[in-house]
């Protein structure tokens, strides 16, 4: 069994908590308590039937008080896969919250209202999606009930869609499903209602879609956490270099260079605790040993030397801005990037991008929300990979040094000079 | 490409560990919060397979209630002999002699609020500038918004508003003096992965987990072991039960359930039919008393 991490994209209005309920409830995910509740409340659908999106209105009461404009966290399993739902809100003030939430999903959900097809936050959702470079995508066109389940509705809906993802940059991994999650078409159950649709019911995708693996080991990227150095007199030269390997693979006797020191070397033992592995995969958290004795330290990174990063202190960024105070370029920010952080500063704003329509603007101020094309100066050169390429060593953030606040999100794209 | 494929426990792990060593490389003093339970056991043994054969970067911390169960504390000394970490105990009692909190009285009394106190006295006194926990996301609805990295404010708050964005796996630990950060390394958990995880690293746990016989009361609806910190008065009926205990807290307030689960393997069958209320307090009793019915019938006696 794996996990497969999701989000949703959609707003209130095109049935979002409704699908999300409609998932819990069908796959047998909700508690008794919670199932008691959602038998027991006056709030029914028209048909009398019960009103699935209560399962989401918890939140959307506290979101009323004030508690939380934030992404919540919920889990379910079925036999084959479990699921985080990383549940962000869908309207535009929440862009930033849409931005993590999507930025460790394997994949997005994009709702689309049968009745209205394609609308301008279906562009907003897509760019975000592929910006992000969420590996799958699935468009579920909701309320196929209120269009007489029709499959020319639905055509058109998905020949429109295309046309946006081409403009998006969206290509590859787009599953069209028809469903209703009001009447329960094609969530979790086939649909009785759609007989003229002959793909998967959403949890059937969802339990069986490939889960983004990176196997290139070119690729291999090791940031070093933290130096495991016992100095007992039985361990006198244990000298371990521990961490998550980000991307790709490494193995034993691998040739791999240090940076940014550049010094090469290669892996002698590679540990998970009291096992000896002979190979570390992505996401696996080890222990590695060097032939050589080079000084490392954390914020350092091992590589496959065979395929290195960039290395540059001069960097072109996709910015997504997530502080109520606006972007201010005289200021010094410090940047997060991997095990490393450093002083930066936004060197020069290129565009904004008006989310909506997908035009490129500047005008004059880049605050919360905005999303556009910088290049940033650090104080010391950063090994990274296009965000394009190896999400995992693209990725950065940007904090502002006076409320220690994260403040943006950088997709980093290319050295410049 | 299969065999780049973790299993999800795999995965789980691997990321507690992540969270665990970037909390030792990003802060200068952190604690690690012990409490005898299940899940902080589950971080001890994470945090052996992050730091070995080198030290923990950090202590544990015990807020000792002084009413906690013997065998709480019994595990957790063999534990620390165990694993020759340093352990620090900070007592409520010191804070009730201190006249910095005063006792509950009635029969309900519990030192359980009470420990808060202590645990930000502690943290204080200490300076530590993050505490590893074992809180998880499936626990509750408020719960489920919380980030890995959470920010304590001096008071030892937590204010939802002012939550820093997680993005990818880059934790932001930046704090001002004062503050804290709560970390959270098994967020991703559910209860039921905690188990499944004690079970696969074969990791000892503190014999109540298992079904035992304990003179119990029942006080409004649920068991409570029979102690000395409970006020009991003469409407109180012990009786001699078999049961076990879900979750390790005081023994004024850890209600007990019925049980026969004597090994993992019976516990987790019992937690995985019982999983739709899991979390139901009040369920607990009608559904275990189910689960054990269909065992029963299964032909478990």
């Amino acid at each position: 069994m794996d996990i497969l991490k999701f989000i949703t994209a959609g707003s209130v209005d095109d049935g979002k908590s409704t699908l999300i309920g409609r998932l819990l409830y069908d796959s047998e995910a909700i508690l008794a308590d919670q199932l008691e509740a959602l038998h027991a409340s006056n709030r029914k659908n028209d048909d009398g039937s019960i009103d699935l999106a209560i399962l989401t209105d918890g939140l959307k009461a506290e979101r009323e008080q004030g508690i939380t404009i934030d992404v919540a966290y919920k889990y379910f399993e079925t036999d084959k896969r479990k699921f985080i739902i990383a549940d962000a809100p869908g309207h535009i003030q929440y862009t930033r919250n849409m931005v993590t939430g999507a930025s460790n999903a394997g994949l997005a959900i994009i709702l689309i209202d049968a009745r209205k097809g394609v609308v301008e936050q279906t562009t907003r959702h897509s760019f975000l999606v592929s910006l992000l470079q969420i590996p799958q995508v699935v468009v579920a066109i909701n309320k196929m009930d209120m269009v007489d389940y029709s499959e020319t509705v639905f055509n058109k809906i998905v020949a429109d869609y295309k046309v946006l993802a081409g403009k998006v940059g969206l290509t590859d991994n787009i599953t069209y499903i028809p469903v209703s999650a009001l009447k329960g078409d094609n969530i979790v159950y086939p649909s009785v209602n759609i007989s003229w649709y002959k793909g998967d019911s959403l949890l059937h995708h969802l339990e069986n879609v490939a889960v983004e693996v990176d196997d290139s080991s070119a690729h291999a990227r090791l940031p070093v956490q933290w130096v495991v150095r016992p100095q007992t007199e039985a361990l006198h030269d244990y000298r371990g270099y521990a961490g998550r390997v980000s991307s790709g693979a490494f193995r034993v006797n691998d040739k791999v260079t240090v940076l940014p020191s550049g010094f090469s070397t290669t892996i002698s033992k590679i540990e998970l605790f009291d096992k000896e592995l002979e190979e570390a995969l992505a996401g696996t958290s080890v222990t590695v040993h060097l032939q050589d004795n080079i000084d490392i330290s954390r914020g350092d990174i091992i590589v496959n030397s065979a395929g290195q990063p960039q290395l540059s202190s001069a960097i072109e960024a996709d910015l997504c801005w997530m502080d109520t105070r606006p972007l201010d370029t005289s200021l010094t920010y410090l940047i997060q990037h991997n095990t490393k952080t450093v002083r930066c500063k936004i060197r020069e704003i290129v565009y904004k991008v008006n989310i909506n329509t997908l035009e490129k603007d500047y005008d004059g101020d880049f605050k919360l929300n905005d999303i556009g094309r910088v290049i940033i100066k650090t104080a010391e050169p950063l090994a990274f990979d296009a965000y394009q390429v190896n999400k995992a060593n693209g990725g950065a953030i940007i904090i502002d040094s006076r409320t220690n606040v994260t403040v943006g999100a950088l997709l980093l794209r290319e050295a410049i000079d | 490409m299969s065999k780049y494929r973790l299993d999800y426990l795999d995965e789980l792990e691997a990321e507690a560990i992540y969270i665990l060593r970037e909390v030792a490389g990003q802060f200068e003093k952190p604690a690690l919060l012990f409490s005898g339970g299940k899940d902080s056991i589950t971080l001890v043994h994470l945090a052996l397979k992050a730091f070995r054969p080198g030290k923990f970067p950090f202590p544990l911390v015990h807020i000792d209630t002084g009413h906690n169960f013997e065998e709480t504390i019994t595990y957790r000394d063999e534990m620390i002999a165990r694993i020759g970490e340093k352990l620090i105990v900070g007592h409520v009692q010191d804070s009730i002699d201190e006249g910095k909190v005063i006792e509950q009285k009635g029969k309900n009394a519990s030192r359980n609020a009470l420990q808060t106190v202590t645990l930000l006295d502690t943290i204080a006194k200490h300076q530590f500038d993050a505490c590893i926990g074992g809180a998880r996301r499936d626990e509750e609805k408020a719960r489920a918004k919380e980030r890995i990295f959470s920010v304590r404010d001096e008071f030892g708050q937590w204010d939802p508003k002012r939550q820093r964005p997680e993005l990818w796996d880059i934790y932001n630990g930046k704090i001002h003096k004062g503050e804290n950060v709560r970390v959270f390394p098994i967020s991703n958990w559910t209860e039921l992965d905690v188990w499944n995880y004690i079970r696969r690293e074969n990791i000892p746990l503190p014999t109540i987990y298992f079904a035992h016989q304990r003179d119990c009361i029942t006080r409004n609806g649920q068991l409570m072991a029979a102690s000395p910190f409970l006020n009991m008065d003469s409407e109180d009926k012990v009786e001699r039960k078999n049961v076990r205990f879900r979750t390790v807290g005081d023994m004024t307030c850890t209600a007990a359930v019925e049980s026969y689960a004597f090994e993992i393997d019976d516990i987790i069958d019992e937690i995985a039919s019982s999983k739709i209320s899991e979390r139901g307090a009040r369920m607990d009793d009608k559904v275990s008393e189910a689960a054990m019915e269909d065992r029963k019938k299964g032909g478990y006696f």
